[in-house]
């Protein structure tokens, strides 16, 4: 089983991203399972065509230890199974601690069952790895590859090169390695060759560029990914293509984090500052 | 069995031992350590480090924030609900290790025999603990009818953000009783005096002055940082009763909220514990003009000086004759005691590394029965402690001690007793002082060893070079110190002993360290095969 967490600055379009990589491969035949580790609970919407599913830490709070898999793991679309880990309303407790808790209760409940045959496991997880707990996925080895959705806008990239930070603490110590570079494209000039850069300075590579097309928007109004609301339209394509490469993805790096003036010098260079 | 050290003609230059004890630490520790460690002489300035962080990894002495507002100031006060947020532990822990006892009257509320606690589990760190706390103050007034309820916070509250303070304002509103919330997590500061004055700031904003009673007596007094620890508190009081002097409030041995509430109606404050308590004396005095002094009842001829003090300061010519009653009556069973313990145990060598006060106030005990204090130094107090009130303008404000709310403190126009002040005025030109505390080191020998934050390797090493004959700390340090065949003596919870204050406590006192150090006990600490070759015996079958 492959373990893949999927971080980036916040709004960047990891679900988005997750969820239709996710589609791609389950598409392909592979046994999927997607855990959401943002306390919104909207990692799994679109695999799920929208019902929005009872978190891991709401079913803890409400039931007790007496949870059964079943009543957190749900199926989605091309039989993936998606959990939400879930979490306290913004400006309460602790959200970390929650997906650390929830996490581990996945583990307990036997979620990784041999008798699953799970092939990839997709945790997608919150912005910004503001503290510890949204760290978890990389620590003690409950994802193994790191790929990070960027863009060209400059705080996307300082928000990547600060994940990689973490990624490079984490891996010293443990077997998680960055994957890559998802580029998101927000449509900023010189975009696809800035961001190849930034890869390549991180000691990776950008694996994918996805386009920027509306039709991701109109699936997602429709609560569907793209490949199952307009399997022919070229943006599915690209998503397949996208899982693809992660599939071939062979790889995997100690990233090398870019000093801020380095940052700055990149994007200078690439004509963002004028 | 270490062989004894006579120190008759003085003690010994410690330069050697202190760098034997430093050469142990990395460079750049052993730097800031040497600051901490004063080869004391009473008739130098001598600077001190203090109150700053203890370095990683060594076993200190010192305890947490939270341990000093809940545990010391807060503890003791017997009609409050000390409500502990947090996980079990920190309650658990914190509930009565020091046996502060109370003794409350016919009727009146006493809770300090329960452990509160909202036993904060794994939920209420992920989505937040408020509604739990709201629910345990309700749970807790629905079953005692309180008349306060003090919250506390442990770490975990001020990492996850809960509001104490906003849950106290409503369920005060709910409720009708006065709640107050301290933000006292345990990393707040260096140590638990952080915690003190926490414990102080919020005593002072939420307690002090919510009753304006009538006088009710002639001579009306506070008692400042006195924690009534195997009853101490008790001495003192059945003292001032017999002297006519009207003890309105102790912060906070054997006390109640219901009286701090008044205490801002006394005539003087007297401070006991100068590092846990002088924040209150010091905001009493700005905004109520009432002055204050430092006292200490550890030790019969301190006993005496400060009932003297007392008595000065009321400048009552009854009271005066009364103090002096007490002092002639109580001083010859002082002396009757002390003529028969002191030829057992003078010459002996004393070591104490405790408290913020305790470490300077038991040195006078020792004095009087002829033992010799060699070492000392505090687990938690500030320059001042050390050096004297007069260092306070030069002690460095640092992030630490910033991270402490500082009261503005105006005048109580309606209140402020400018009686006071001009009787202060009075009293100080013809050479009466008032918030005089000089501090531990001008008290002690030359060449005594002053050590800050002492750790266990330097605790080794001090008893190795010193031989002492009895070692005054805590529970953490007392069997390490048995072990090496010194007797220790707790000054935190007094081993089960007390009362130490007053006169009968000094006799308490000297009964004690007579049956402490006037026995050959201890030289039988080491197993006989560690000094004999072989051991000889026979064996006998009975078939």
């Amino acid at each position: 089983m492959r373990k893949i967490a999927i971080y980036g600055k916040g709004g960047i379009g990891k679900s988005t991203t997750t969820q239709n990589t996710v589609a791609g491969l389950a598409e392909a035949g592979f046994n999927v399972m997607v855990v959401g580790c943002d306390p919104k609970a909207d990692s799994t919407r679109l695999l799920l065509g929208g019902l929005a599913q009872k978190t891991v830490l709401d079913t803890l709070r409400e039931e007790g230890e007496d949870i059964d898999l079943e009543d957190v793991v749900k199926p989605g679309y091309g039989g993936t199974r998606c959990v939400e880990s879930g979490g306290p309303e913004p400006g309460v407790g602790c959200a970390g601690r929650g997906i650390i808790t929830s996490i581990n209760l996945l583990e307990q409940l036997g979620a990784w069952d041999e008798k699953f045959k799970i092939d990839y496991t997709f945790y997608d997880v919150l912005g910004d790895v503001v503290c510890g707990g949204f760290a978890m996925p990389m620590r003690e080895g409950k994802a193994e590859e790191i790929y990070i959705v960027v863009s060209g806008e400059m705080m996307a990239m300082y928000a990547a090169n600060n994940i990689c930070k973490g990624i490079q603490k984490y891996a010293q110590a443990g077997v998680v390695r960055l994957g890559g570079l998802i580029c998101n494209s927000r449509k900023v000039d010189n975009e696809r060759e800035m961001i190849e850069e930034l890869a390549r300075q991180l000691g990776t590579k950008m694996i994918h560029f996805v386009p920027r097309d509306n039709m991701v928007q109109r699936a997602e109004i429709n609560r569907k990914t793209v490949i199952e609301f307009e399997p022919t339209h070229s943006q599915a394509d690209e998503y397949r293509a996208l899982s693809k490469a992660i599939n071939e993805n062979t790889n995997f790096v100690i990233p090398t984090p870019l000093a801020m003036e380095d940052l700055e010098t990149l994007l200078i260079d690439f004509g963002i500052a004028n | 069995m270490p062989k004894r050290r006579d120190y008759t003609n003085g003690l010994p230059d410690p330069s050697a031992l202190r760098d034997e004890i430093l050469k142990k630490y990395p460079p750049k520790i052993a730097k800031k350590r040497i600051k901490g460690m004063v080869i004391n002489d009473p008739n130098e300035d001598q600077e001190i480090m203090s109150n700053v962080r203890t370095i990683p990894g060594i076993i200190t002495q010192r305890g947490c924030t939270y341990a000093g507002c809940k545990g010391v100031v807060l503890g003791p006060t017997r009609d409050i609900i000390n409500l502990v947020h947090g996980p079990i532990g920190c309650s658990f822990y914190a509930w009565l290790t020091r046996r502060n006892q109370t003794r409350p009257l016919e009727g009146e509320d006493n809770y300090i025999t329960y452990s509160f606690s909202t036993d904060m589990q794994d939920s209420n760190i992920v989505f937040g603990g408020e509604a739990k706390l709201k629910e345990a103050v309700r749970e807790a007034y629905e079953i005692f009818k309180p008349k306060a309820i003090g919250i506390f916070s442990t770490c975990p509250v001020g990492l996850i953000g809960d509001d104490v303070h906003s849950v106290s304002r409503d369920m005060k509103a709910e409720l009708g009783i006065n709640i107050f919330g301290f933000s006292c997590e345990g990393y707040r500061g260096v140590s638990q005096s952080a915690g003190h004055h926490i414990a102080n700031n919020g005593v002072f904003k939420n307690v002090v002055g919510l009753n304006d009673r009538p006088r009710a007596g002639k001579f009306q007094v506070n008692l400042l940082g006195e924690y009534n620890i195997g009853g101490d508190a008790f001495e003192i009081e059945a003292l001032f009763e017999e002297a006519g002097i009207t003890l309105l409030s102790t912060f906070s041995g054997n006390s109640t909220i219901k009286s701090m509430e008044y205490s801002h109606t006394a005539d003087l404050n007297m401070v006991m514990c100068h590092r846990s308590i002088n924040y209150i004396a010091e905001m009493m005095e700005e905004k109520y003009g009432i002055p204050w002094i430092k006292v200490s009842f550890v030790g019969a001829t301190s006993t005496c000086k400060s009932l003297r003090k007392i008595a000065d300061y009321f400048g009552d010519a009854g009271l005066k004759a009364k103090v002096e009653e007490i002092i002639a009556r109580e001083m010859a069973k002082v002396e009757a005691v002390k003529a028969s313990v002191k030829p057992k145990v003078e010459g002996k060598l004393a070591m104490m590394f405790v408290g913020g006060s305790r470490a300077h106030h038991y040195q006078d005990l020792f004095t009087e029965l002829g033992i010799r204090t060699v070492s000392a130094g505090y687990e938690f107090a500030h320059r001042d402690d050390y050096e004297g009130r007069k260092v306070m303008p030069t002690i460095k404000i640092d992030a630490d001690s910033r991270n402490i709310e500082e009261l503005t403190i105006t005048k109580d126009e309606k209140l402020f007793r400018d009686d006071l002040v001009e009787k202060k005025a009075a009293l100080e030109s013809n050479g009466f002082e008032f918030k005089d505390y000089n501090g531990m080191m001008p008290d002690m020998a030359k060449n005594s060893l002053v050590i800050d934050d002492v750790n266990h390797w330097e605790t080794e090493k001090l008893i190795e070079f010193y031989k002492p004959d009895v070692f005054c700390a805590g529970i953490k340090e007392k069997y390490v110190v048995q072990k090496a065949g010194v007797p220790l003596k707790q000054l935190h919870s007094y081993d089960y002993g007390g009362p130490y204050t007053c006169f009968d406590g000094a006799i308490n006192f000297y009964v004690e360290m007579e049956r402490m150090l006037a026995t050959n006990i201890w030289k039988m600490i080491d197993a006989p095969w560690k000094n004999e070759s072989e051991l000889v015996g026979s064996l006998t079958i009975d078939a």
